[in-house]
C-alpha cells in the first residue's frame, strides 16, 4: 500500500513532467503495441482460436439424422449445452466416470511411482562414479523413444507367450480387461517418463552448492538427514515442475493405453481415448465437449498444484525476495500493477 | 508505463479480434462446403483428365505395375497413386477428410468394404449406375453386395477375402480321420481324437481371433451366421437376439469354457494366432488366404510347413459362413474427372488385371472365373476352398454409423467369451443398442 502512494502524489507536485512522460509512454507504447501484435496474431491463431473454435464445436451436433433416401441430413444444428449434458446422462455417464476414473487412477500411481524412481535415479546420476556416462545415458534411454514404440514393445513383452509370462513363469493374459492391464500401463508409463523427471531432478541437484553438503557433513548430519532437510528442500523448485508437467502428461494419457491394451477396454479407457472416439466416428460436436471437459479438468488439476504446493512454473521465485512469504506474492501483485513503482516496492520489501 | 499496458491490451483485442473473424469465415467456408457437396449421389460421371487413387500402404508393391498398365495406353489420362497409413484405421481417417474438406486430391478410393454404408449415406462417394460397369455380372455377387447402399452400387470390388479353416492333416491323418471337419461338432471330435496321439500332447484345438478388434467382430459375425443366424437381417433392422445367433455365440463361449479354444485366444489378433498355428500349438486355425503362404514356407521359420491343409469354415450343422473382406473401388463425390475414373476402375475390375494382380500378390480376386483358373489353382492350393468360402460368405452389417456397431458387437462378444456377462443377456443388450444406433 505505502508503495504505491508516491505515484498518486507525483503528478500533483509536478505537473507538466508526467504530460511529457504520457506522450513518450504512448509513443513507445504504440511501438511496443505493433511490435507484440504479430506474436499476439500467431497466439491467437495457435492457441486462442482452438480453443474458441472447439468451445463453438461442442455447442453443435452434424450428421445424427438420416432422410428418406438413407441420406445423413448435412449441417450442424445448435443443441447448447447438450453435448455436455449427455455424457454425465446413462450409459455414456457410466463410459465417462469409468474413464474419469481411469485417467485419475493412471496420473496418481504414475506419477508417484515416477517421481520415487526419478529421484533415485537422478541420485544415481548425481553420484561421481567409474562409468557414470554409461548409467546416465542408459537411464535417459527410455525417454527417448516414442511412447508408440514403446507401447509395442512393451505388447511384445506381455503377449500372452512374451517375455513377461516367461520370466515370471505365469500365464497372465495382459491385455485382458482387469488389474493386469492396468498394471501393465503403469508399468510401461512408470518405465518411459521416470527418467524425465530423473532429468530434472538431476539439473536441481546440480544446481545444490557443495558447501552446504559439507557443513552438514561437519554437523555430523546423516545420510537421511542431509536428503530430507537438504536435498529435497533444495531440489524441491525443479522437482514440482517436473511433477506438474507429468501430472498434464499424465492426464492427457493416450497413445500408451490406446496401443498396448487396446481401444474399448474399460480398464484403461481414459478420457482422451473417448473424445478421441467421438471424432473417429465424425461426432465433433460431443468429442469437443469431451475434449473441453478434460481441459477444464487438467486445468483445475494444475491450478490446485501451483496453489497447494507452491510449484514455480513461471520462475516468480526469482522475482520474489527470500523469506517474503505470502507478503512477498501480495507485493509481488502489487508490482504487476504499477511497474513504475517496481523499485521503489523491491526497495520497501527489502525493509520490511 | 500504465498506458504502454493498455496499448498492449488493445493489441490483444485486436488480435483476439482478428482471430474471431477468422474464425467465422472458416465456419462460414465450412458450412458452404457442405450445402455444395449435395451433388454426390448423382451418378452424373462426366470429365476426364488425370486422375489420383488414394490406397493404404502397398505392401505388396504390385499396385504401381498395375498402374503403369493404365497410364501406358492413357497418356492423357493418367493416375497417380496417393498412398495412405498402413492402418486401415487411418487410412479412413484420411478419406473422411478430404470429403470434409470437399478436396479433389482423391479421386479414386479404394475402401475397405465395411465403409461403404457410411460413405454413401454421407455422400462422400458417387453413386455407379450399373450399367455402368458392364462386367459386374462377372464378379462373385457377394463381393458386390458390399459395395452396395440401399441397392444402389457406390463401388466396384476388386479384390476379396475369405474366412479359411488350416487343419493339420499330417495329424488328421495319423489320427484316422481323411476330411477336413465340415461341422464345429466334427471338429471337436477330430480334435478329442487327435489330442489323444502322444505327439500332439498339450496341443489347443481351435482359435480364430477373439482379441477386442474388428477381428473379433469378423469371427463373431462368422459364428453367428454359421449358425443360422444374422446379426442385421435382410431389411437392415438388427436381428442378434435369436436362438440362431445364440447358438453361435455358444459354439465360441464353450469353446473356451472347456478349453478347446486356448484362454489365450482372447489376446489373438490374426498374427498372434497365425504363430500359434504355426509353432504347432493348435490343430486348427481361422484365418485369411495370407496365412497359407507364410506357413508353408519351408525356411525353417514355419514348423508346419507341408503339413496343414486348408479346408472352408465348418458351420452349426453343415459348412460354415465366412465375412467377407477386401476393397471396392469408389469415386469420391469431390473429384474431378468422374468419366476417367470409372474407365480406370472397370480397367482394374477386368479380368486380366485381377490375373496380373493375385499372380504377383496372392490377394484374392473378384472375378468368379479366376478361380477355377488352372494355373492359379497350382500356383495358389488354397482357391478352391477359398471360392467355396467367398460365395457363400455374408458381409459384416452394413450400417451407416459402423464405427459405433462394430463397437457394440465387440463389447458383446468379449464381455460373453470372457464369462462377464451370459452370452443371452450379452445378445439382449447388443439387441437394444444396435437398435439404438441403426434406427436413427
Amino acid at each position: 500500500m505505502t508503495a504505491t502512494a508516491p505515484v498518486a502524489e507525483r503528478p500533483a507536485k509536478e505537473p507538466k513532467q508526467p504530460k511529457r512522460q504520457q506522450r513518450f509512454n504512448e509513443g513507445t507504447g504504440r511501438l511496443a503495441a505493433m511490435l507484440l501484435s504479430p506474436t499476439m496474431l500467431v497466439l491467437g491463431l495457435v492457441v486462442l482460436f482452438p480453443i474458441i473454435s472447439a468451445l463453438r464445436e461442442s455447442l453443435y451436433t452434424s450428421g445424427t439424422k438420416l432422410d428418406e433416401n438413407g441420406f445423413i441430413v448435412k449441417g450442424s444444428t445448435f443443441v447448447g449445452l447438450q453435448n455436455y449434458t449427455d455424457i454425465f446422462k446413462g450409459e455414456i455417464g457410466d463410459r465417462f466416470w469409468n474413464a474419469f476414473y481411469n485417467t485419475t487412477f493412471f496420473t496418481v500411481i504414475c506419477v508417484v511411482l515416477e517421481t520415487v524412481l526419478g529421484v533415485v535415479m537422478a541420485l544415481i546420476m548425481h553420484k561421481a562414479f567409474k562409468g557414470r556416462g554409461v548409467v546416465r545415458a542408459s537411464i535417459l534411454v527410455p525417454w527417448a523413444i516414442p511412447t508408440v514404440i514403446s507401447a509395442l514393445l512393451w505388447k511384445w513383452i506381455f503377449q500372452a507367450d512374451g517375455i513377461a509370462n516367461d520370466l515370471l513363469g505365469t500365464q497372465i493374459l495382459w491385455s485382458t480387461e482387469g488389474w493386469q492391464s492396468k498394471m501393465s500401463v503403469i508399468l510401461a508409463d512408470t518405465w518411459k517418463t521416470a527418467p524425465f523427471i530423473g532429468l530434472l531432478v538431476l539439473a536441481g541437484l546440480q544446481t545444490i552448492p557443495a558447501e552446504v553438503y559439507e557443513a552438514a557433513k561437519v554437523d555430523g548430519a546423516s545420510v537421511w538427514k542431509t536428503f530430507t532437510r537438504i536435498t529435497l528442500p533444495l531440489v524441491k523448485p525443479a522437482l514440482l515442475v517436473a511433477v506438474l508437467f507429468r501430472i498434464l502428461d499424465t492426464l492427457r494419457i493416450f497413445d500408451l493405453p490406446f496401443v498396448l491394451v487396446g481401444p474399448h477396454k474399460d480398464s484403461v479407457e481414459t478420457l482422451s481415448m473417448l473424445a478421441y472416439d467421438e471424432a473417429f466416428n465424425t461426432r465433433y460436436g460431443p468429442a469437443a465437449a469431451y475434449a473441453t471437459v478434460l481441459f477444464v479438468y487438467v486445468a483445475v488439476v494444475a491450478y490446485a498444484f501451483v496453489k497447494i504446493l507452491g510449484a514455480d512454473v513461471i520462475g516468480e521465485a526469482r522475482a520474489k525476495k527470500p523469506g517474503g512469504g505470502g507478503k512477498g506474492r501480495r507485493k509481488k501483485r502489487e508490482i504487476e500493477e504499477a511497474p513504475g513503482v517496481a523499485m521503489g516496492a523491491a526497495a520497501g520489501g527489502g525493509g520490511v | 508505463m500504465r498506458f504502454e499496458r493498455s496499448h498492449t491490451r488493445k493489441a490483444a483485442v485486436v488480435a483476439v479480434a482478428s482471430s474471431l473473424v477468422l474464425l467465422a469465415s472458416a465456419c462460414g467456408g465450412g458450412d458452404d462446403g457442405g450445402s455444395s457437396n449435395g451433388g454426390g449421389s448423382a451418378g452424373a460421371l462426366e470429365g476426364r483428365g488425370p486422375i489420383t487413387l488414394a490406397s493404404g500402404k502397398d505392401t505388396s508393391g504390385n499396385l504401381q505395375n498395375q498402374l503403369n498398365a493404365w497410364n501406358a495406353s492413357h497418356p492423357n489420362e493418367k493416375v497417380e497413386l496417393k498412398e495412405l497409413p498402413e492402418d486401415a484405421d487411418a487410412q479412413r481417417q484420411q478419406m473422411v477428410q478430404n470429403a470434409q474438406a470437399n478436396s479433389d486430391a482423391y479421386s479414386v478410393l479404394v475402401m475397405d468394404v465395411v465403409w461403404t454404408s457410411e460413405f454413401a449415406a454421407n455422400q462422400w462417394i458417387t453413386q455407379i449406375p450399373e450399367d455402368k460397369v458392364p462386367d459386374l455380372g462377372k464378379l462373385i455377387p457377394a463381393t458386390v453386395e458390399t459395395a452396395k447402399y440401399r441397392d444402389k452400387l457406390y463401388g466396384v470390388p476388386i479384390t476379396s477375402d475369405g474366412g479359411l479353416l488350416y487343419y493339420r492333416k499330417d495329424l488328421l491323418t495319423k489320427a484316422g480321420i481323411t476330411d477336413a471337419p465340415k461341422t464345429w461338432a466334427d471338429m471337436v471330435a477330430a480334435c478329442q481324437k487327435v489330442q489323444a496321439l502322444p505327439e500332439a500332447k498339450g496341443m489347443g484345438c481351435y482359435s480364430g481371433q477373439f482379441e477386442k478388434y474388428e477381428g473379433l467382430t469378423v469371427n463373431f459375425a462368422e459364428a453367428v451366421n454359421s449358425a443360422g443366424g444374422s446379426i442385421v437381417d435382410k431389411d437392415g433392422k438388427p436381428s442378434v437376439n435369436t436362438p440362431e445367433a445364440k447358438a453361435g455365440l455358444d459354439e465360441l463361449v464353450n469353446g473356451f469354457k472347456t478349453g478347446a479354444i486356448p484362454k489365450a485366444a482372447i489376446t489373438y489378433k490374426e498374427e498372434e494366432s497365425r504363430r500359434a498355428f504355426q509353432e504347432g500349438k493348435l490343430v486348427f486355425l481361422r484365418n485369411w488366404p495370407y496365412v497359407y503362404a507364410k506357413a508353408a514356407a519351408t525356411d525353417g521359420t514355419s514348423k508346419v510347413a507341408g503339413k496343414f491343409g486348408v479346408a472352408p469354415l465348418p458351420g452349426k450343422d453343415g459348412p460354415g459362413v465366412s465375412s467377407l473382406g477386401g476393397h471396392d473401388y469408389a469415386i469420391a463425390s469431390s473429384a474431378k474427372n468422374k468419366a476417367t475414373a470409372i474407365d480406370f476402375i472397370n480397367f482394374m475390375a477386368s479380368e486380366a488385371r485381377q490375373k496380373a494382380n493375385i499372380e504377383k500378390t496372392s490377394q484374392a480376386p473378384t472375378w468368379a472365373s479366376l478361380y477355377d483358373d488352372a494355373a492359379l489353382n497350382k500356383q495358389f492350393p488354397y482357391l478352391a476352398p477359398l471360392k467355396a468360402s467367398i460365395e457363400k460368405a455374408q458381409p459384416r452389417p452394413r450400417v451407416v454409423k459402423y464405427g459405433d456397431v462394430t463397437a457394440a458387437i465387440q463389447q458383446a462378444a468379449y464381455d460373453a467369451l470372457n464369462g462377464k456377462v451370459a452370452p443371452d443377456k450379452a445378445l439382449a443388450d447388443l439387441q437394444t443398442k444396435l437398435q439404438s444406433l441403426i434406427t436413427q
